[in-house]
Formats: structure tokens, sequence, C-alpha cells
């Protein structure tokens, strides 16, 4: 069968335009383009509670995206989380003494974890574990308190 | 010895018998005629020998080889050198006349393009339509869609050409060039030719031997000459396109006068 | 009664006499496709009467559904005061289940009808017919260079509708709606994830370009060789599409976004 060369070209084109499609949603769309800071370096940190921190949950300092929650597992020894949280390459000053807590973006919002530098000189590598962590805050303990204090308040 | 040997052959369609025993031999370089009466089964036989339908008893042979034992592979080598010209000439529509005509060669061969057009332009020529090569089949009148339909038939060089009713719905002048058309290849390549077909002129003026079938059998079968001085009346009505004889004009029934008759008294 | 029950009884058997002949067809299909990559010609002539000539309907869908998905999205997230997470709503929703699911709906409408019209017709001019007598397998020849094309195309297209989708979001909310662009697009790249939800989308519509695709090509294959018959097929080329991709899409959602 005969081809023309307009019904190759435009194939081509029809081709080329879906592989393009796929590109832009791929970078501009997803959160591909995040995958390429994968060259960094791995920490771990141990909670009394996650909340509702999930895998890919962002890690943030100063408000600045620094890596992923890479793993969530139950340690049975100390019945703490640890969190293995991935740091992208380019952020490779954060001190040995640093903090991590889990916070809620917005109200409806997800947990992440927000790191606060500390005052060492020597900076984490691959491997280290993050010592002083704070939990999420859980509802029904924040009320239970509320209510505990007002109580004790109210007897004086 | 025979190049198609049918031997007791029973095909069923349904709850119908289309064939129940027949014999046919189809010589080399001969034009065998099959004939009957419409839906005796006369495309079917074609389908039988091609391979596409199977016998409920009874077998086909060509060229020695029994066509319904072949393995798919083994078949598909048989139909490379049979060439079928259906009825309605079955040209592919979305491709121009040179591109049907080269079709069988495209796909069987790995001729060079120069080659494959020197071909198809032989095989044009030779069915007098080499100039409407670059037209589209929806641009054909019948007779021609039918004569470009024979040159793709015979593209390979096949040793057999089968005809399905080939002379059906045509005006005169296209009826006499395939007439002529399909006498000159038989000669000229040395083909065996199978025309299934119920006009009888046509027909008669170029078949060597004829077959006539009705109802499932071989009735009479024999040169032209030989038919049209058949003793039986059948033959003799099929030939001569009478309108009245074994088989009626009327539908089986009751007699006018008792119709009428019924109806006055209710 | 007893009727009823024989001609169900009938219609079942039939169904499943059906259902066996699509599947050996199905078989028949594939072994003739690797020769396909020697011919591509084939495939090309094929991925244009079935992929190029559907963009301009998909490019149009998936620009009005985006502009609504914008607009419905933003009257919903407005009473939660969420509407900056716009961006978010339009491309999950696009990109997970509208793309792959409205594309392939209107693959099947389209080009699916199309090509069993196409095939019937072939199948009633003796085309198909002529082809086997001239050993030539139509299966291989015809039929297998469209299930290629099919399998091709769909992914593309589904592509296609998400991207263009997103966009007529945007311009919807940011243009018409004043929502903020920044926020519409980092909130989306952040929780759009490549793996789950826009390779999921691709695998889906492949799923789907298989099955609706095959559906085309065997109605037609399969269709009584008259006017009314080729008709009949169409007809049934889109319905069982339609129940096919829907069918499927739950299964795929629940297999691929279902809790761990």
């Amino acid at each position: 069968m005969m081809q023309s060369k307009s019904t190759e070209i435009t194939v081509g084109m029809f081709v080329a335009a879906g592989i393009a499609a796929l590109f832009i949603l791929a970078m501009k769309v997803s959160n591909l383009a995040e995958f390429n800071d994968e060259a960094g370096y791995q920490v771990t940190a141990e909670f009394e509670n996650v909340g509702g921190l999930k895998v890919r949950s962002p890690v943030t300092m100063a408000g600045v995206r620094v890596g992923r929650v890479a793993n969530i597992v139950l340690n049975s020894e100390s019945y703490n989380a640890k969190v293995t949280i991935n740091v992208y390459g380019d952020f490779d000053t954060i001190p040995t003494d640093t903090a991590a807590s889990i916070y809620t973006a917005g109200l409806l919002g997800e947990q992440y974890i927000g790191l606060e530098a500390g005052a060492e000189e020597e900076f984490l590598q691959n491997g280290d574990v993050i010592d002083l962590t704070q939990p999420a805050l859980v509802l029904e303990q924040v009320i239970g308190q509320f209510l505990f204090s007002k109580a004790e308040g109210d007897d004086e | 010895m025979p190049l198609i040997k049918i031997r007791d052959l029973h095909f069923y369609r349904g709850d119908r018998a289309i064939f129940e025993g027949v014999n046919i031999d189809i010589y080399r370089g001969k034009i065998t005629a099959i004939m009957g009466p419409s839906g005796t089964g006369k495309t079917t036989l074609l389908r039988l020998i091609g391979g596409q339908l199977r016998p409920d008893k009874g077998t086909i042979e060509v060229d020695g080889q029994n066509v319904h034992k072949l393995s798919r592979t083994e078949l598909y080598e048989l139909r490379k050198r049979m060439g079928m010209l259906f009825q309605s000439g079955a040209l592919l529509t979305d491709i121009s006349v040179f591109d049907n005509v080269a079709f069988p060669l495209r796909e069987h061969t790995n001729l060079s393009e120069s080659m494959i057009r020197d071909l198809v332009l032989m095989k044009l020529q030779a069915v007098g339509l080499r100039a409407a090569r670059d037209l589209m089949p929806a641009e054909l009148s019948g007779g021609m869609a039918r004569r470009i339909a024979l040159a793709r038939a015979i593209t390979l060089d096949p040793m057999m050409v089968l005809y399905d009713e080939p002379f059906t719905g045509q005006d005169p002048i296209s009826m006499g060039t395939l007439v002529n058309l399909i006498h000159r290849m038989n000669a000229a390549m040395g083909l065996t030719s199978i025309v299934v077909s119920h006009d009888v002129t046509e027909t008669a003026e170029i078949a060597d031997v004829i077959y006539l079938l009705s109802e499932g059998r071989v009735i009479e079968k024999g040169s032209p000459v030989q038919l049209k001085r058949s003793s039986s009346q059948w033959v003799q009505q099929f030939m001569q396109g009478l309108p009245d004889g074994p088989v009626p004009f009327h539908y089986p029934g009751t007699s006018l006068a008792e119709d009428l008759f019924e109806q006055e008294t209710s | 009664m007893i009727d009823t029950i024989r001609s169900l009884g009938r219609w079942g058997l039939s169904s499943f006499e059906r259902l066996g002949r699509g599947h050996l067809f199905l078989i028949r299909i594939v072994a003739g496709i690797p020769e396909l990559f020697l011919r591509f010609s084939l495939v090309v002539h094929q991925l244009f009467s079935v992929g190029v000539l559907s963009v301009f309907l998909i490019l149009i869908s998936g620009l009005f559904v985006g502009m609504v998905l914008g607009l419905q999205g933003y009257n919903t997230l407005v009473d939660f005061g969420a509407e900056e997470s716009l961006g978010v709503l339009v491309s999950l929703s696009l990109v997970r289940e509208l793309g792959p699911v409205v594309s392939a709906l209107l693959f099947a409408g389209r080009a699916g009808s199309a090509l069993t019209a196409e095939i019937g017709l072939m199948k009633s001019t003796e085309q198909l017919s002529g082809m086997e007598m001239m050993a030539v397998d139509p299966i291989r020849r015809v039929i297998a260079p469209r299930f290629l094309a099919g399998l091709i195309s769909m992914p593309l297209l589904a592509a296609l509708f998400s991207a263009v989708g997103i966009f007529g979001g945007f311009l919807v909310g940011h243009g018409l709606l004043g929502v903020d662009d920044g926020a519409f697009w980092s909130q989306m790249q952040v929780k759009t994830d490549w793996y789950d939800d826009v390779l999921n989308g691709i695998i889906k519509s492949i799923v789907f370009g298989f099955v609706v695709t095959w559906i085309a090509l065997f109605e037609g294959y399969d269709a009584t060789p008259t006017s009314e018959g080729v008709g009949r097929a169409t007809t049934r080329t889109v319905v069982h599409s339609a129940f096919a991709i829907l069918g499927l899409d739950f299964v795929l959602t629940a297999l691929m976004f279902g809790e761990e």
C-alpha cells in the first residue's frame, strides 16, 4: 500500500504531540521534577506519635522544602514510630542537634515534619539520627489536657 | 489425470442438502462449466474447492492434494496457485486499481517495485485496462471491476482460475469482452478454468465440458453440443430457457377454478 | 414459560459461543503483531485514521471538560476557603479518571464505530474472503494493524485530553475566577504524583485501548454481512465498549487507588 508523505507526517506529529502531552504531565503537572533531587541522604527520627503523617509527606525547614518522608515503621523495642527522611542533596548543612516536629498545614491540611536548626557545628550525614523530636498533636489529648487544666484551675 | 477430483461430495447447510454425492472431474487446460438453477450451491462448490468450507463427506483433491487435510500454511501455498474471480470483483476499495492488481505480488513476493510495475502493467494490458490503473474501484463500472479482478487473479500466474458467476448482470458488450477474455486467457496461458454460471448462451460458447447440477446432484455432464441434444426434458428446458417444463411455471397448489369457486362460496 | 427459559438458555449459549469466538479472534490478532514491526507502514496508515483523525475531537472535549472542572471545582472549594487547591482538583480528576475514561468513550464512539463499519463493509463486499483466496490472512493484514494502532493511540489521546483539560481548568480558574496562578500550579505539582496518578492513568488508558479496539474489530469481523447487520454491529461496539470501559475503570481504580 502506497504511503502518502502527508499521512506519515501527520502521524508523526500526532505521536509527537501525545508524547509532548505526557512530558508536560510529567514535568509541569506532577511531582516528577522533584525526583531528580533524590540524590540526597537519609536520616531517621523517632516519634511517640506520628498522627496523620504519611510516606511522601513533606519535610521543611523554615518553610522551605528540604526533603520527604521515605518510610514509617514501628520500632518494636521502643514502641515509637521510626520515620526515615530523604533529605535533598542541596541541604547538607543541617546541624546534628536539629529538632523535628510534626505540624499540620492549615486547618484541614495534611501533616508535615518541620525542622528547627540547632546550634552544633557538625552536620547530619547519611544514616544519622535526629534525637530531638516532638510528636503530632492528637486532638483528644489536647482537649483532655485543656479540660484537666480547667478543672484544676476551678479548684483553686 | 484430472487436476481437480471431486468424489462423493456431501455438504449440508442446516437441514438442507446442498450436495449429495457429487462427482466432478476437472481436466487441465480445459474450461469446465458448472451450471444449474439459482441456489444450487454453485458458489459453495468454489468455496469448497478453495478450502474456505469443509465438506460433510467426500473428498476434493487439487493437483493430487486433499484440500481439507492440508495445514494452514500448505493451504495458503495451494491458494497462491489458484486465482479466484468473485461475483462482485471483491476489489479492495481503499486502494487504486494498480495497487489492487499489485497486491498479490507485494504480499507474496520480494520483487522490486519496478518489476512489480512491469508485471502489473502487463496484466492490465491483457484485460485491456492498462490506462485505468490510477482509478479507484468506486470509479469503475461493474464490467471494468470484473476485468480488474481478473487481472488480479492471474497476477501470480496461477495454474487455474475459478470464475464465480462472471456474466451475471452484465451488458452485452461487457459480457462479450469477458467471454472473449476467459477463452483467450485459458488458451494463451494454458490455464484450467472453472466457470460457475447460469448464463447458458455465453457459457456454452466457451466451455469444453458442462456439468449440470440440480438439487445436490449432477444431472448431466458433457460438451455443450451433447447437452443441447440431450434426451432429458429438464436439461432441454434449462438449456433453452423455456418457461414451463419439468420445472413448472405455476407454484404447486390448487387449480384456478377451485380457488375462484372457493371465493364465491365464502 | 418453558419457552422463555429455552430462549434464555439459547441466548446464554450463543453468548458463550460469541465470547469464545472473540477470544480466539484476539489470539490470532496477537499472534500476528510481531510481524507488523517489519511492515510498520501498515500500522502508520491506521494510526492516521484511528489516531490523528480523533485528535480534534479529543482536544475540544478535553478543553471543555477542563473548563467545566474549573468552574464547578471553584464553586465547591470556595465554600471551604480552599479555592487555591483548584489546580489539585482539576489535575487529579483529569489524570486519574476523566482523561482515560472520557477519551476512551469518545474514542469508542468515533474511531471504534468507524472500525466496525469498515471491517463489516469489507466483509459484506467479500474483500476479506477475496484476501483469503489470495492466500493473505485478513487478520494479519487488515485487523492486526488496526489493533496495534488503537493500542498506541489511546494513551496518547488520553494524555492530550488531560493536558488540554488542565490548561482549560487554568484558563477558567486563573483567567476567569482569579485563582492565584502560582498557587494553582505549585499545589498541583506537589499533590500530583507521577507514579500513582499519571502513570496509573496511562495504564488505564492502555487497558481501555486494548479492550475498545478489540471489541470494535471483533464486532465488525463477526457482523452479519448486510447493511442492517453492519449497522447493528456498530451500535453494539459503542454500547459494549461503554460497559467495558466503565466496568474496567471501577476494577482498576479499586486496585490502584484503594487503601493499601
